[in-house]
Parts: C-alpha cells; sequence; structure tokens
C-alpha cells in the first residue's frame, strides 16, 4: 500500500526526536491538539482553543496579524541590511547607496524593508480602528488597549529613528525638524533635544544613537510588547466577538461603559 | 533587670520589629542606589566632549561683501549681510524647527522652505509658525582685519559693525 505524505508525517511525529521536541505527540483528539498549543513555548501565549468563528476573516481581517507579519518582514530584511550598513558619518550615506546599486539584492531588500515599515504603520492604524469601531477596547480588554498604543508608539518611533539612517539631506532635514519638536518641551525641552542627539546637532553622536534605538532597545521593546498583547487575548477572554461574548462578561462591559456614559455626563 | 515592665511588650508592637527594620533598610537602599544610577545613566549619555564644529566662524575680508548684499554661508548657517548702516550677521537657522532659511533677493526677503516662515533683511518675523526673530549674532573684526562671528552669542539687534 502507497503510504501518503501524511503517513510519513505521523510517523516523523512518532519518531523519538520529534516526541522529545514537541511532547504532545501524535493524534488529533482535541486533548492532543490542545496539548499540542499549551506545550509550544511560542503557541502557548494563545487560547488552546478558539470558535471557528474567531479566526475567520471577517471578524478581525487578520489586522493584528498582519501587522506582525510584516514586523516579522522587518525584522529579518533589516537584520540582512546591517550587514552592509556602518552607521558612521559619511560612511552611512555611501552604504546606502551601495546597498541600492551594488549589493546583489540590496535594492530588493531595502525597499521590502521601507515598503513593510509604511504596511506596518498603517496596518497598525487599520488594526486599532477596526478594535475602536467594533468596541473591543472595552472591558475587560481594556489593559490590552493600552499596551497597544504603547506598540504604537514604538512602531512610530521605529519609523522616525529609521528615517535618519540613510543620511541624506531628507534624513538630516526631518530628524532636525523632528528633534527641534522635543525641545519644545517645557523646561527640560533643551536637554531632552540634547540627550537625544548626543550633541546640539544632528552629527555623528545622533546618528549613532538613533542607530541603536532603531536596531536594538525599540525592536526588543517591540517584541516584549507583543508577548504581552498577544497573551492577554487569551487572558482577557479571547478574540473579541459580540455574538460569542459570554453573558456574564457582555453585562459587565455593558455596566462599565454605562459607568462610564454616567461619569462623564 | 529582674522585672520586665508590662508595657515593654506594647512598646515593642509599636517600634519596627527586625525584619521589617531591614525590609526597609534594604528597600531604602535600593531606593538610593536606583536614584544614583539615573544620576549616572543621565551623565553617560549626555557627552562631555563634542566634536562639533566651532561657534566661532571667520568669515573673511569685509571687501568680500558688497554693500546692500546678503551673503548666505550654507556650512555656518549664517547670513553676512552689508548695508548703508554696516555690517551685521544673522543666524540662518528659522527659529521654528531649525531648518535653514534662503534669502530670496527677487523678494527682498528670507524665508524658511520648511513651513513657510518670511523675515525681513533685518531677522524680523513677517510671516508663518516662526516663535522669534532670527537672531543677530556677535560680529566683530580680527587683528588681521576678517570679520569673525560668533554664532553661540546672540545680540540685541540693529548693532552694525561699521568699518
Amino acid at each position: 500500500m502507497a503510504k501518503t505524505i501524511s503517513n510519513y508525517f505521523d510517523e516523523l511525529r512518532s519518531t523519538r526526536v520529534w516526541r522529545s521536541v514537541f511532547r504532545s505527540g501524535t493524534g488529533s483528539s482535541t486533548l492532543h491538539r490542545a496539548l499540542a498549543v499549551q506545550q509550544n513555548v511560542f503557541l502557548h501565549l494563545f487560547s488552546t482553543k478558539v470558535r471557528r468563528r474567531m479566526v475567520s476573516f471577517s471578524t478581525t481581517w487578520y489586522l493584528g496579524t498582519l501587522t506582525f507579519g510584516t514586523f516579522l518582514i522587518l525584522v529579518i530584511t533589516g537584520i540582512l541590511l546591517m550587514l552592509y550598513y556602518h552607521p558612521s558619518v559619511p560612511q552611512a550615506y555611501a552604504d546606502t547607496k551601495d546597498l541600492q546599486f551594488v549589493v546583489s539584492s540590496g535594492m530588493f531588500l531595502r525597499n521590502l524593508h521601507r515598503w513593510s515599515a509604511h504596511a506596518m504603520v498603517f496596518l497598525v492604524f487599520a488594526h486599532m480602528f477596526k478594535v475602536f469601531y467594533r468596541g473591543a477596547y472595552r472591558p475587560p480588554r481594556e489593559f490590552n488597549w493600552v499596551i497597544g498604543v504603547i506598540l504604537l508608539l514604538i512602531t512610530l518611533l521605529l519609523s522616525y529613528t529609521g528615517y535618519l539612517l540613510p543620511w541624506d539631506q531628507l534624513a538630516f532635514w526631518a530628524i532636525t525638524v523632528g528633534s527641534n519638536i522635543a525641545s519644545a518641551v517645557p523646561f527640560f525641552g533643551n536637554r531632552v533635544h540634547f540627550l537625544m542627539l548626543g550633541g546640539n546637532q544632528v552629527n555623528a553622536n545622533a546618528l549613532l544613537r538613533f542607530y541603536v534605538l532603531h536596531c536594538v532597545i525599540l525592536p526588543l521593546a517591540a517584541i516584549l510588547f507583543i508577548a504581552v498583547h498577544f497573551w492577554r487575548i487569551r487572558k482577557d477572554g479571547g478574540l473579541y466577538s459580540h455574538q460569542s461574548e459570554p453573558k456574564t462578561i457582555a453585562a459587565q462591559a455593558g455596566q462599565a461603559t454605562a459607568a462610564l456614559a454616567k461619569d462623564s455626563q | 533587670m529582674p522585672e520586665e515592665n508590662p508595657t515593654a511588650s506594647a512598646e515593642t508592637s509599636k517600634r519596627l520589629d527586625r525584619r521589617e527594620f531591614f525590609a526597609k533598610l534594604g528597600l531604602g537602599s535600593l531606593s538610593i542606589a536606583a536614584a544614583g544610577t539615573m544620576v549616572f545613566a543621565y551623565q553617560f549619555l549626555s557627552p562631555n566632549v563634542l566634536y562639533e564644529p566651532s561657534p566661532i566662524v571667520n568669515a573673511g575680508k569685509p571687501e568680500g561683501y558688497p554693500e546692500d548684499s546678503v551673503t548666505l554661508d550654507v556650512n555656518s548657517a549664517i547670513y553676512l549681510i552689508h548695508t548703508k548702516e554696516g555690517y551685521f550677521a544673522l543666524s540662518a537657522i528659522c527659529t521654528h524647527l531649525g531648518c535653514m532659511t534662503a534669502w530670496k533677493p527677487e523678494l527682498g526677503i528670507i524665508a524658511c522652505p520648511c513651513h513657510g516662515s518670511k523675515f525681513t533683511r533685518e531677522g524680523q518675523k513677517t510671516d508663518g509658525p516662526a516663535p522669534r526673530p532670527l537672531p543677530w549674532l556677535r560680529t566683530w573684526v580680527s587683528d588681521d582685519g576678517d570679520l569673525m562671528v560668533d554664532r553661540s552669542t546672540d545680540i540685541r539687534p540693529m548693532q552694525f559693525v561699521r568699518i
């Protein structure tokens, strides 16, 4: 009898090595499927069970997932771009030009990084609009909305810091204007400006600071908050859908919004 | 002391017990350490030496600037202006958000390309979002007869250098 691909896959899944990595093993019972999610370090952030309706396109339009997808593209292309880029003056500009015209696939990677960055900002806003207009930010999910706002800020800061790195005229003047906005902060605006740029002008120190922020600090912060954001979906009762909401939570949400409406009157 | 007074136990209960004392001591030391770390972090992040161009610029001989002329030096971002009253130097950095302005000889104004601020030749704002006029910069003639400008020192307007 000829073996199908799924037979081979079942055989692979019953080997000792596979079982040592994925302890849930073979089988497609509800328990096995739940264990496969629960015992995986990445998947255990998510619910072990979801309603079919919740993973349909119309519920969420997959906007959060798509945002995360662009983030993954940005991490991968960003790491590759780092291999040819020196964050120094004036080498940074020459490296950007080299990436564009000399390095094989450099233009593709740079453009992919740029377009994904644009797409990520767009998708973050689309995701927030979807969550807002569906009312999915309401209790018990209010804290996950706050984490989402933090992630929005991190996304915008990543865009801003990445803008300086090509070290061209557009980058220079955009960061000059942007950092001068920071000096409008009352009392210690000038100090914020100085710390941000590592000097009084957009110069080598500023380039290096923005590089470290863009490539290390902000991505790490993003990964941390993305993990909490995903985990809170499960902890706050799964993805939001008005019809499938348990009656008690729906009632609580109703009371909370009523109380808020009363407060604001 | 043979007789322990009976109020002692009541007093000790009001006083810190040893566990609480050490907890507070630990927490206090950690707070002091955290505050110190903040200070060190701030100091570490502010560079003590800057490799930026000197604020003092040698603008060359005054004869290089004919009367009734406005000359922008893009490297130092200053205007050297020679009028009937004398010479003066104006910062070319827009007071709004730091873009470099440009002299428009056909209109006789200084204009910022970023957000549309407009200034007179004397730096007075006539239009746009700039909150302050363009500052006049300290200008003097060196011993060699060169015009010198200190970009870090603003002076009151209408102080011309006469030669």
